[in-house]
């Protein structure tokens, strides 16, 4: 293929676009995995939920899907907090959260999937708004809506987070939390309350993630899978618990991607964020902005 | 007499953090030094740099005459430098008497020299075991036990690699007076048999009346080195103890 | 029981279960006889390096299928015996095990998972690219329809499925009587304590994530003959990650026994199942066994067994090092 200078710019462009995507997809993660240190495979799981959830929900009512997204997230938060009282009673109290607690999210994410499967069938499914269809031109570079949107509310997504982090009691708590528990306790604020509001947000912005997948994108329900070894990639990639750290990372996998699809086609791209994580944890454990 | 543990301009830093700064330590064979430094010293670390469970930056440590740099905790653990650790790590899931058959398995039958029958290595679990008084709870999970019972199992785990150095990591931290009472004679008991021995210790009592030197640390730092009631006394241990 | 005569049992036992197959004179119980002993193989094979180490690989579907398509590829070049495909096959998985296991097992056992997660889509990815063993078309190969002196072809298929079984069962059992068991229960437990009593942690996890590599791979080396038309689908089957982690856990992950008995309910409910209900009906009943037996049942069947029958003291799994809330005594 002759080299096209066109093409390139297309490719990173697209690639910081989706990657801004990629970034909500993992901030659940960086949430759960990187700093309350709960392996949730089942993430992924999740957020195909969420494009289900979102895609029912704008088919009946007829409203725009991210509203639809914001709709249900507390529903999301609620059963995230569910979950991680089931995962903290059975596993992390027992400290078996290393086999089993990696079982039970693994279980999940299959009866997730399964159930997506029985109830919707292997079709793929998408959803209707004004901004899907339409593109903006600039130049060479084409900037599609349906991935333009997702985009901004994404970026919109990282930034609520960072603030609720560094700026609420509740989010330097969560921060506090995995480094020292007992620090937590003699302040009278309980731990695993704490762990409880941060996986419940880790969830809800999973519904919210799903919904920006739809519309990018027809969704069935195996799709998650993709997702598994990219938002590991990009939360081990970020530095683990560094939302900052995720958003550049996951960009830096999106433009890879991108440029990979673009040039080598895309039934390549999925082994793009495998080789980024492989490398990762063979070279550089910390990550690439690792602490 | 050459140094059965030599340790030189050990430098150990964690990100921006210096946890060890050129540190120089020194032990001769058979003897018992203690270790001593407030909370957060440098003492722990100093132990997993000899142990080779952290590798150190600067510096080197020399244990019977050779480096020990480069080599795995595990193959320290064969050349002859058991530790205990902090909090008790015994192996949750299997017996007591199966705990003590690990170290005998994997670090004195690659040193050649003991029997492989299953006979043998069930009697010297036994003849362990009853050195601490263990040996009624044999075939019990470690989970049965008490904390002073734990800490012996620490420490007879770590006895049970037959080392020429013993490094005991705060062993009697939250026993009571006749507990702690019970784990020195243990030490001493080692260390006449010719074991070197490092013990680390808040417990004052018991490092005084075990150590024949004492070595102290502070923000990462060696600041005393000598006879223990002459380092005591020094006027920059006290401030690190009692002033400020 | 020595180990030469309790292969001696089970040679004896695998005789007797394939003449009860016989007798029944339907090469169903075969054909269905044949993806339970796969799943014998394959929950043997995790729980080595799951069960024994407490490393858990979610990639099982990608040793497996890395074993189907090296017959595959081995088939497009030259059609071989299949014992040959067999040992080629576990060489192959084996040799990935190891890799992966190098790459990953320095890291906690967690980044260990996410990275068997995604080497199966990897694998996917590559050999739904790789023309040569038919991409994402799949490929065909011929099974006689006969073959001396089974008869059926589907007869010798079971056989070595069979024998496969025994051997890794046998395997299993070899390493948990002995001084290598012992170090992978270290390795469970706590490994910073293994290394401090002498256990080289990183060499024994690669002889597990090897082992078990090589007997996931056997297990789909012949897989390519029972199904005919090989997909990248139906090789890369999520079916075979979930069982294969499923299956020990219900049973039971301390003892060898506990992998077989979770294969041989959970595959003969399966196979039960796929023919009066749907498939992914009885998926979704694995993936609620699973969730409920680790939530309710830590210790499987075998833990249940122990627990209200003989009295015994469980042995537990897990990384579980007992928190002594020492007070920091000050000086």
């Amino acid at each position: 293929m002759i080299f096209s200078f066109d093409l390139l710019v297309d490719a990173i462009v697209s690639g910081i676009l989706i990657g801004a995507f990629y970034a909500a997809v993992t901030a659940g993660i960086t949430l759960s995995f990187g700093i309350l240190d709960v392996v949730n495979i089942a993430h992924p799981g999740f957020i195909i939920l969420g494009s289900y959830i979102v895609y029912i929900i704008s088919l009946n009512l007829g409203i725009d899907p991210i509203i639809a997204a914001i709709l249900v997230t507390p529903a999301f938060y609620v059963l995230g907090a569910a979950i991680y009282q089931v995962y903290y009673v059975s596993f992390e109290k027992r400290g078996q959260e290393s086999m089993r607690g990696l079982a039970f999210f693994f279980g999940i994410l299959f009866i997730t999937e399964v159930s997506l499967v029985l109830y919707f069938g292997v079709d793929y499914r998408y959803v209707e708004a004004r901004y899907i269809g339409p593109t903006w031109h600039f130049g060479f570079v084409d900037i599609p809506l349906r991935i333009l949107v997702p985009c901004l509310v994404s970026l919109l997504l990282i930034a609520a987070l960072q603030l609720v982090l560094t700026r609420t009691f509740i989010g330097r708590a969560i921060m506090a939390v995995a480094q020292d528990e007992l620090a937590l306790r003699l302040m009278a604020v309980d731990p695993i309350r704490i762990k409880r509001i941060a996986f419940g947000i880790s969830i809800a912005t999973a519904a919210l993630a799903g919904a920006f997948l739809i519309i990018i994108q027809p969704v069935e329900p195996s799709v998650g899978r993709e997702y598994i070894g990219r938002v590991f990639a990009i939360c081990v990639l970020g530095g683990m618990g560094s939302l900052p750290g995720t958003l550049v990372a996951a960009m830096l996998v999106g433009i890879v991607e991108s440029l990979t699809s673009t040039f080598y086609g895309p039934s390549w791209a999925p082994a793009v964020s495998f080789g980024f994580l492989l490398l990762t944890l063979a070279v550089r454990p910390a990550g690439l902005l690792g602490r | 007499m050459t140094a059965l543990l030599e340790v030189r301009n050990l430098g150990k830093r964690f990100g921006g953090f210096v946890a060890l700064e050129d540190i120089a330590l020194s032990v001769q064979p058979g003897e018992r030094v203690g270790l001593i430094g407030p909370n957060g010293s440098g003492k722990s670390t100093l132990v997993n740099c000899i142990c080779g469970t952290l590798r150190n930056e600067a510096g080197s440590v020399h244990f019977d005459g050779r480096p020990l740099d480069g080599s795995t905790a595990h193959q320290r653990t064969r050349r002859g430098v058991a530790r205990t650790f902090q909090l008790p790590r015994p192996f949750a899931s299997l017996t007591l008497a199966e705990n003590l058959r690990i170290p005998l398995l994997y670090t004195v039958a690659t040193r050649g020299g003991m029997p492989h029958t299953a006979s043998h290595i069930d009697a010297r679990c036994l003849t362990l075991l009853r050195e601490v008084g263990l040996d009624g709870k044999a075939h019990r999970l470690p989970g049965d036990l008490t904390q002073v019972e734990m800490r012996k199992l620490e420490l007879v785990r770590a006895m049970a690699a037959e080392p020429k150095l013993l490094i005991a990591d705060e062993s009697m931290a939250g026993l009571t007076h006749s507990e702690v009472e019970e784990i020195l004679i243990l030490l001493k008991r080692l260390n006449e048999q010719g074991v070197t021995v490092i013990l680390i210790e808040h417990i004052m009592r018991a490092v005084m009346s075990f150590s024949q030197r004492l070595v102290v640390l502070v923000s990462g730092r060696k600041i005393a080195d000598g006879e223990p009631n002459a380092v005591v006394r020094e006027p920059e241990v006290e401030r690190a103890y009692l002033g400020q | 029981m020595r180990t030469d005569i309790f292969l001696i049992v089970s040679l004896l036992i695998g005789a007797c279960v394939y003449g009860l197959a016989a007798t029944l004179g339907n090469d169903y119980y075969f054909f269905a006889g044949y993806v339970v002993l796969q799943y014998v193989v394959l929950a043997t094979a995790w729980n080595i390096l799951g069960g024994y180490c407490g490393y858990v690989n979610f990639g099982s579907a990608a040793f497996f299928a890395l074993g189907a398509y090296s017959t595959v590829a081995l088939y497009r070049f030259h059609p071989m015996p299949i014992p040959v495909d067999v040992v080629l096959g576990g060489v192959a998985s084996g040799i990935v095990g190891l890799g992966t296991g190098y790459l990953t097992l320095r890291m906690r056992g967690a980044f260990f998972a996410i990275a068997t997660l995604a080497l199966a889509v990897v694998l996917e990815t590559l050999v739904v690219n790789w023309d040569y063993v038919g991409g994402s078309r799949g490929a065909y190969i011929v099974r006689p329809e006969t073959i001396a002196p089974f008869g059926s072809y589907i007869k010798y298929l079971f056989a070595i499925m069979l024998l496969l079984a025994i051997g890794s069962i046998t395997v299993a059992r070899l390493i948990e009587r002995s001084r290598l068991g012992y170090g992978f229960a270290t390795i469970r437990d706590d490994e910073l304590a293994a290394e401090a009593s002498g256990v080289p942690t990183l060499r024994l996890k690669l002889v597990a994530t090897t082992i078990s590599g090589a007997l996931m791979g056997m297990a789909g080396a012949p897989f390519p003959y029972y199904i005919g038309y090989l997909q990248p689908s139906s090789a890369f089957g999520l079916d075979y990650a979930v069982n294969s982690i499923a299956m020990p856990l219900i049973g039971g992950t301390t003892s060898w026994v506990g992998p077989l008995i979770g294969a041989v309910l959970l595959g003969s409910l399966q196979q039960i199942a796929t023919v009066t209900i749907s498939s992914a009906v009885n998926l979704l009943i694995v993936g609620f066994l699973l969730v409920g037996f680790v939530i309710v049942a830590p210790n499987g069947i075998i833990g249940l067994v122990q627990k209200y029958v003989q009295h015994r003291p469980l042995r537990q799994v897990g990384r579980r090092h007992i928190k002594a809330d020492a007070p920091e005594a000050t000086p």
